[in-house]
């Protein structure tokens, strides 16, 4: 058996783009900079390239930058903006406690410089609401970033509303759509988005391509200095193979939105509703607004990271919050920002789906996550005072 | 996963003492679910030896390994040498471990030396306290989440 149900951290390639991309490495290799008819075949690829992608994000071409991925095209995504609303004396962002690193490493670089970030409440079920946006903007307001679904719990936020109220307020709207993309209908135009992230391997295309979409009069800062590539805001010779990889990939995923939400969330559900049986288990963000191949669980008694071991000898690949799979001390942000203690937010596990996965397999990772918790909670101090009465139970 | 060598992952799959130890005659428990890890150590210590130990712990695979590590190297030993064990031996007894999980390992030195100072003053047993680690002042892992 080998099940892997990690998505949200990286998909495998789709057999359609990484046949999109093979032209690119073989015949079509030329730089898309050079005048001579090999490098114009690669310059015709990478401006239908571009076309594609605006239209599946309904904006236009020259709105569309190629980045190195998700995290790039956050970090310019907010340094823009930070720069345009520094220049008319504006140095407030508002965000959520839980947004990815990319977002808020970039944040504590901007603080230094000044700026004032207010990272709004996500409350227990990972939602913010619209009138927190509402209630958050300030005159000195120059950006509103907000993801569109989270990495780890998989919540979507109110998008469109909160798009609305920013075009209103006359505030930049970013969104790091990284999770969401491929998964769920996405228009920036009709949902009012300025600026928007996306990273192609979280759909089945190549790892190290992404795209920051930025409407048209938003000035970008370039990060990369360099030649003249993407309009001179982002230096580099394209990537070409990978840009090739990620629009088909993304084609793709976009036209099975509907057929693949709906295999999923009856895949999901059925998780949800097998490990809901785990005694004092919880699920980690709210159980309708989630996409539709997210999973988390908090089990209390134990620890992440040897449940995910013990789930990967038994050929489950997954994933957790737990400090020690991070590396640092604390575990995940994102588990401590929808208020589970540390205690608890140790004991997390995520599932994350794809089309890939079967009814079957389901059943399976059920079972083994039933054992495995079980099993670790029988070596477990803390279970047994929690069983015996000493310690009180923080999850029902 | 190659995180770990393959002593550690046999310690983490095969845990060696693991359970508890009925009316033991010394019990340590050290860490905080706060921090990820807690170990337990219960010990049956008979003539000055120790007759048995056992654990039960919450934490990654490095604090179950360390713990199986742990008891393995002190059952059947004089007390003396329970106590002179240290963190670096469970180290090498595993085959390493990765930096940022070395404090597993202090934490079974510490949980075997805090179940034989809780033997110590369950008997009146006269010790030097400069052997055992200052819990209440620590610095280590957990101390700056509390
Ligand atoms: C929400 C979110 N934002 C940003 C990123 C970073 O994307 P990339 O890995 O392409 O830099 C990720 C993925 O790790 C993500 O999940
Ligand atoms: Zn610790």
């Amino acid at each position: 058996m080998n099940i892997y149900l990690d998505n949200a951290a990286t998909t495998k390639m789709s057999q359609t783009a990484i046949a999109a991309m093979l032209p690119y490495m073989d015949g079509i290799y030329g730089n898309p900079s050079s005048l001579h008819s090999a490098g114009q075949k690669a310059n015709e690829a990478l401006t239908s390239a571009r076309e594609r992608i605006a239209t599946l994000l309904g904006c236009e071409p020259r709105e569309i930058t190629f980045t190195s991925g998700g995290s790039e095209a956050d970090n310019q995504a907010i340094i823009s903006a930070a720069k345009l609303g520094e220049e008319k004396g504006k140095k407030h962002i508002v965000s959520t406690a839980f947004e990815h690193h990319a977002v808020l490493h970039t944040f504590e670089k901007l603080k230094k410089a000044g700026f004032d970030i207010t990272l709004l409440d996500v409350h227990e079920n990972g939602l913010i609401t619209p009138d927190q946006v509402t209630d958050a903007i300030r005159p000195d307001t120059c950006l509103v970033t907000i993801m569109y679904a989270n990495n780890e719990i998989g919540t979507v936020q109110p998008i469109a509303e909160i798009g609305a109220i920013c075009r209103e307020r006359g505030v930049l709207f970013h969104t790091d759509a990284v999770q969401a993309i491929g998964h769920l209908h996405i228009n920036v135009k009709e949902q009012n988005i300025d600026m928007l992230s996306l990273s192609a391997h979280k759909f089945h295309g190549p790892k190290g391509i992404g795209v920051l979409y930025a409407r048209k009069g938003i000035r970008l800062t370039t990060l990369i200095e360099g030649g003249a590539q993407e309009r001179g805001k982002r230096a580099g010779t394209e990537n070409i193979p990978a840009i090739m990889g990620m629009v088909a990939a993304m084609e793709e995923a976009c036209a099975k939105i509907d057929e693949n939400a709906v295999k999923l969330t009856a895949l999901r559900d059925k998780l949800i509703a097998g490990l809901s049986e785990i005694p004092h288990a919880i699920l980690n963000g709210d159980e309708k607004q989630r996409l539709p191949g997210n999973v988390s669980f908090c089990f209390e008694g134990i620890e992440g990271e040897s449940l995910l071991l013990l789930l990967d000898d038994k050929g489950i690949c997954a994933s957790s919050g737990s400090a020690c799979t991070s590396g640092s001390l604390d575990p995940s942000h994102v588990l401590l920002a929808i208020g589970r203690i540390h205690d608890v937010a140790h004991g997390s596990l995520r599932l994350s789906l794809s089309a890939e996965n079967t009814e079957e397999e389901v059943a399976y990772i059920i079972t083994a996550v039933k054992e495995v918790v079980e099993y670790l909670r029988s070596i477990s101090p803390i279970w047994r005072d929690l069983v015996a009465g000493k310690k009180e139970f923080v999850i029902k | 996963m190659a995180l770990y060598s393959e002593k550690v992952m046999d310690h983490f799959r095969n845990p060696r003492n693991v359970g508890v130890i009925e009316n033991a005659d010394g019990v340590g428990e050290v860490g905080n679910a706060k921090c990820g890890d807690i170990m337990k150590i219960y010990l049956k210590i008979e003539n000055d030896k120790i007759a048995d130990v056992k654990f039960e712990t919450f934490g990654c695979g490095s604090a179950i390994a360390s713990s199986s590590m742990a008891t393995e190297l002190i059952k059947g030993k004089p007390v003396s040498e329970a106590l002179a064990l240290t963190n670096k031996a469970v180290v090498e007894a595993l085959d390493g471990l990765p930096a940022h999980k070395l404090h597993c390992s202090v934490l079974a030195e510490e949980a075997i030396k805090a179940a034989l100072k809780d033997y110590y003053d369950k008997n009146g047993i006269e010790y030097d306290r400069s052997q055992f680690p200052d819990c209440e002042n620590c610095e280590h892992c957990c101390a700056n989440h509390t």
